[in-house]
């Protein structure tokens, strides 16, 4: 996972400086060109906060996003489902280690990235603010959640930062596994008994709003793209990212005789696109903003599992200290 | 901050475990408390070159190597890694990029085999024999 592809947004922009008219015109000739801008490259401020900002919350989801999942190891039915859950929960906080990595090229430490999660100042992926209340969720989540990242993550890939899409190479290589054993256990539970498939019927009702959520707001309602286009920070608008994703996936849920919730789902085979109900982006918005059902869940996981590991990492920054031997 | 509101359904487990009020609200993370950046490089198998592949953070060049390994080999062939400190890199900075561009130079295929045009050389004598 997890990269939304929706870069929320600051309610107020700071104005950038002003940045050098000819640099600029370097800079983005040489994106015309297909060159990749490296770290140490000269690049306008605005760009450069953009990706912090993007790749930053990438990273975060990847966290997040492990959370739900990780809850289910013990319950999963079986043990290669067990093991399959390990790896790629373990996958996930790999893919949170090379964003931040990535992230810090630009100037922002990884220690100041995870203290902006845990205030809750940096976002993360909506999705993750909603419950895994059953087996079905943790399937739901593998197959379509990971579908709709690979979406972005792949179009990303072929961005302009030079870090970030040599990251983003290696999470698509290792997310073909997630959305493929995320398939597989979906396809048991629709194929399976009336309970297991009434049970994945269930959730994927529950999940389908997120899912609609996961790829930002409609391009008519949000803001900047066209300047994240031109420099390919964002390779495909929030719109086209779902289009997308619902020609991929959506046969590949009705063909196991599994139904989607929204009755106007269909595509308009004239232009192409794909129409739909409102998804309520009020409610998207609301979450975002910190009233979901598990916002204050997960950011206290988080909370707690940076304080209990403290001491961890405090006892390997003196590798030399002497071990006091207990007086009694 | 937010806090997790009494009688709120929670299903992550950990937090059910433990009392997260008492310890919820005051994390910080301090600068460096999650380490310095190390270099990695990947070799695939004896004989290849070892290749930079990413950054891992440790606070040592131990834990370096054991965090190399979980994140960059256990997945796909490995049989070596090496880590050094990224502030340890020397490099070349882009704004110099044009030094090297006499590596490529047309006017330099005096240096490559492509320079050289034998054949033409060894027809052209093979016809003069023919016709004396
Ligand atoms: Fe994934
Ligand atoms: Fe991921």
């Amino acid at each position: 996972m997890y990269g939304g592809g929706y870069i929320q947004e600051e309610k107020q922009e700071a104005t950038s400086p002003i940045d050098d008219s000819q640099k600029l015109a370097e800079f983005e000739a040489r994106i015309d060109r297909g060159e990749k801008i490296e770290p140490h490259d000269w690049m306008p401020a605005d760009y450069r906060k953009q990706l912090i900002r993007m790749i930053e919350q990438h990273a975060h989801s990847e966290v997040i996003g492990a959370l739900p999942e990780g809850t289910w190891i013990t319950r999963a039915p079986g043990f290669r489902r067990k093991l399959a859950l390990i790896a790629k929960v373990q996958d996930e906080i790999g893919h949170a280690h090379l964003l931040y990595s990535a992230a810090e090229t630009l100037g922002k430490s990884r220690e100041q990235m995870i203290n902006d999660l845990l205030t809750g100042k940096s976002k993360y992926s909506n999705v993750f603010n909603y419950p895994a209340k059953t087996w079905a969720d943790v399937t739901v989540i593998g197959f379509l959640i990971d579908a709709g990242a690979i979406v972005n993550q792949v179009a990303n890939s072929k961005g302009s930062y030079g870090p970030y899409c040599r990251a983003l190479e290696r999470i698509c290589y290792e997310e073909s596994f997630h959305l493929k054993q995320g398939h597989d256990a979906f396809i048991t539970l629709a194929t399976g008994t009336k309970a297991q498939h009434d049970m994945l019927q269930d959730a994927l009702n529950r999940w389908w709003k997120p899912i609609m959520h996961f790829h930002g707001p409609p391009d008519k309602i949000s803001e900047h793209t066209a300047k994240l286009m031109r420099w390919k920070v964002k390779m495909a608008t929030n719109d086209d990212m779902r289009n997308q994703f619902l020609d991929m996936y959506v046969p590949k849920i009705l063909e196991i005789g599994i139904t989607i919730p929204d009755p106007n789902l269909k595509k308009n085979e004239a232009t192409g696109q794909w129409e739909f109900s409102d998804p309520d982006w009020d409610e998207f918005k609301r979450v975002i903003n910190g009233d979901g059902p598990c916002n204050a869940e997960r950011l206290a996981v988080r909370q707690y599992v940076e304080e209990h590991g403290k001491w961890v990492r405090t006892a390997m920054m003196n590798p030399n200290q002497k071990v006091v031997i207990p007086f009694a | 901050m937010s806090k997790i509101p009494l009688n709120t359904p929670v299903l992550d487990p950990r937090i059910k475990r433990v009392d997260l009020e008492s310890t919820y609200g005051t994390t910080a993370i301090g600068e460096n408390e999650h380490w310095i950046s190390w270099e990695v490089f990947h070799q695939k198998k004896r004989g290849d070159q070892h290749v930079h592949v990413g950054i891992v953070h440790a606070p040592d060049a131990q834990l370096a190597l054991l965090f190399a390994k979980e994140q960059f080999g256990r997945r796909l062939a490995c049989v070596n890694l090496w880590v050094t400190k990224s502030s340890d890199i020397f490099s070349f900075s882009y704004d110099d990029e044009d030094i090297f561009d006499n590596a490529t130079a047309p006017e330099k295929q005096y240096r490559e085999a492509s320079g050289f045009r034998v054949m033409e050389k060894i027809n052209r004598y093979k016809k003069s024999k023919q016709k004396a």
